[in-house]
């Protein structure tokens, strides 16, 4: 044990390089943050949840975001991109990006829980910008196409998205249609063999970057529910135009908005039956909420861990910040609710994976996750005064990145809509006009 | 040249963990602290891997020593690419006492038992930091040792090591069956794929005790107390040159 220390340092530079991440400020503020095992704060419920090979499989993720992406987010957010054909080959030759799809395809033919073991590992990505385009790619993108699309298009689309050597983006919101996806306005008309697209997506995750689109639009007139069709479209189609979104975090992330103008894709690109691109995108929410929720987790438990670890040190008037009992009360009860959250989104993960209802867990958790992550990146930053408000504190990435959660992939409000039908407290829908 | 390997994996506290000792001074915390492959041993089974990549090696046998957790860390290094492995259950009250001595009996055994042409170890595991076990592995097997292992090559029907030695490095030629340590700098260690880590669930893994392999784990050594490393006292800064010669003088230290 005596040359421990001494060894995990030889051993982060070399054997791991860059195993640890250091915030220096000046010489008499210097503090490290590295691996959850070395955090203040770490749930004891992972190990007991999932299984060894799981397990196994965050240890696998958890070298791969040690080495090849913690080292390099601080560049990525001050470009405000990172490189996803790189980063997501690497994923892909670890085995990570088809999880969830048949093995005939590449993937592993696994249920959501090992899907959901890794999702919450890339929690500990220290920005929220990458892992969400890697959700992108490994869950919201390719499902429809994995279920329902012909064996043609896979061989296409699905085959080198799972093995990482095309990014993948989901083109369903756009400026008149986020949680409102009926509203879709973008129109893909057939013309002989083919279909030509007009309209335009706004918000896509990954799509500056992105090799093909898995896009909704009108393929007809009529119910809004069942006019829709989901489109491969490899989005170096001709009549393509891409315009980037500043945003206040997520920066990392390319978002981007997509302008289609006569873009001329083949009708056999539409995945599964025309007119059940609404109903497909829908079957995959539940998976969407409880990434959500299972994602942030770990975000969560490393924002107290550095929240104690800071405060700790930092004195004022002649103690610790911590040794304040309502500092230190806080933090238990948010730890507290991060437990409750972990609890409840477990739940609700083993009871899909049993082939139940979860609407209304999902939803749940979804809305508490969002609330939850913007109680704990505020709580937190003022605890760390006006440290906190600079950018090189992580605390206030975190307090940008987070609040991203509540609006995206479902709105806090529509989880509360869902919810109060649920639970039969919706007002009755206003009578129709004569 | 076909060699069967036999590789030692080691459950150790996992090296980013910081380390408790207990209220009692009777050892250090275990339980709940987060356990993985001892870094060294990782760098061997990669080392065995390759081998195995360049035809150097036909199997892979991986060997863990402990309680019951140790068959993770064997599943890690079947996932890494080791064929089968053995797990040499020490319950972990008695882990606790047992020493290289101890675990180069058994590895010297279960070489012998399996046929193979070579046993590759890390140099030393991170929580006894002892570098004994392969020296004493070879010396039970009397068979020649390369230690430290920088490098390994065919050459002709024996392997070229290339040591870390102080100051540098040297390459030594051993006959094969052999007993090598890896070092730092060996190479690498790859991650275990997901679908690797799925297979590894299917390779076989074979359950002995000490008594199966005639080892006896008697104790050699009585631990009296376990203490945390001094604490380091707090500096002071001086200006210059002189003021720390002074200083210096006036600590006595020169």
């Amino acid at each position: 044990m005596a040359t421990r220390n001494a060894q995990r340092k030889l051993l982060s530079i070399c054997l791991r390089s860059k195993a640890q991440t250091k915030y220096q400020y000046n010489s008499s503020r210097n503090f490290s943050v590295t691996r959850s095992s070395l955090q203040s704060y770490s749930s004891p419920l992972p190990d007991s949840y999932y299984n060894e090979e799981q397990l196994q499989m965050q240890a696998t993720i958890a070298k791969i975001i040690e080495n090849d992406i913690n080292p390099f987010v601080d560049e990525w957010e001050t470009k405000e991109e990172f490189p996803a054909h790189q980063v997501f080959k690497k994923l892909g030759n670890a085995g990570l990006l088809g999880i969830d799809k048949s093995e005939e395809y590449g993937g592993l033919g696994l249920d959501f829980k090992y899907l959901a073991a890794v999702m919450e590992e890339l929690g500990t990505i220290r920005c929220a910008g990458v892992p969400m385009a890697i959700l992108v790619q490994m869950a919201m993108t390719c499902q429809a196409l994995h279920r329902f699309g012909s064996d043609e298009l896979k061989k296409e689309f699905l085959v080198p998205s799972i093995s990482g050597d095309f990014v993948a983006c989901v083109g369903v919101s756009e400026a008149g249609a986020g949680s409102d996806v009926a509203n879709t306005q973008t129109r893909a008309v057939r013309k002989g063999d083919d279909l030509i697209i007009n309209g335009q997506k706004m918000w896509i995750t990954n799509s500056l970057q992105a090799d093909w689109m898995c896009l909704l639009a009108n393929t007809s007139d009529g119910n809004p529910y069942k006019n829709k069709s989901l489109i491969c479209v490899p989005m170096n189609s001709k009549g393509i135009t891409k315009q980037k979104i500043h945003k206040i975090g997520n920066n990392s992330s390319d978002t981007g908005i997509i302008f289609f103008e006569d873009v001329r894709v083949p009708a056999k690109n539409i995945i599964g039956e025309e007119g059940s691109g609404f109903f497909y995108q829908m079957l995959q929410f539940q998976e969407e909420r409880m990434a959500g929720a299972v994602g942030v987790l770990k975000g969560i438990d490393a924002a107290l861990s550095e929240t104690i670890d800071y405060t700790r040190q930092r004195k004022a008037f002649g103690k610790s910040i911590l040794d304040n009992q309502y500092v230190y009360f806080r933090l238990c009860e948010l730890a507290s609710e991060n437990e409750s959250l972990r609890a409840l989104t477990y739940k609700a993960i083993d009871m899909f994976v049993d082939g139940q209802e979860v609407t209304r867990l999902a939803s749940m958790a979804k809305l508490k996750a969002g609330r939850l992550a913007r109680e704990v990146g505020d709580t937190c930053l003022q605890f760390w005064g006006g440290m906190g408000y600079t950018r090189e504190a992580a605390i206030s990435r975190f307090f940008r990145d987070a609040r991203l959660l509540s609006i995206g992939g479902g709105a806090d409000e529509i989880m509360l809509e869902i919810i109060a039908k649920l639970m039969n407290i919706s007002p009755p829908p206003p009578p129709k006009k004569k | 040249m076909a060699m069967r390997a036999l590789v030692g994996c080691k459950r150790v506290i996992d090296y980013a963990v910081k380390v408790r000792v207990k209220p009692d001074k009777t050892g250090v915390v275990i339980d709940g602290v987060k356990h993985s492959m001892n870094p060294f041993d990782e760098i061997a089974v990669e080392e065995a891997v390759r081998m195995k990549e360049k035809k150097l090696v036909s199997e892979i046998v991986a060997v863990s020593c402990g309680p019951a957790q140790c068959q993770e860390t064997l599943r890690t290094a079947m996932a890494m690419g080791a064929d089968k492995a053995i797990h040499v259950e020490i319950p972990a009250k008695e882990f606790e006492l047992v020493q290289p001595i101890h675990i180069a009996k058994i590895l010297a055994k279960l070489a012998t038992d399996v046929k193979a042409d070579v046993v590759i170890l890390g140099k030393q595991a991170i929580d006894d930091d002892c570098n004994q076990t392969a020296q004493m592995t070879a010396a039970f097997l009397d068979w020649p040792q390369a230690v430290f292992a920088a490098k390994i090559e065919k050459d002709g029907d024996s392997l070229a090591v290339t040591r870390e030695i102080d100051g540098g490095t040297e390459t030594i030629k051993v006959n094969v069956p052999a007993v090598i340590s890896a070092d730092l700098r060996l190479n690498e260690p790859r991650y275990a794929t997901l679908p690797n880590i799925m297979k590894a669930k299917k390779k076989p893994m074979e359950k002995k005790t000490a008594k199966d392999l005639g080892v006896d784990l008697t104790p050699r050594i009585q631990v009296i107390s376990v203490e945390d490393p001094p604490v380091r006292e707090a500096g002071q800064k001086v200006d210059d040159v002189d003021q720390l010669i002074t200083k210096l003088k006036g600590l006595g230290r020169i």
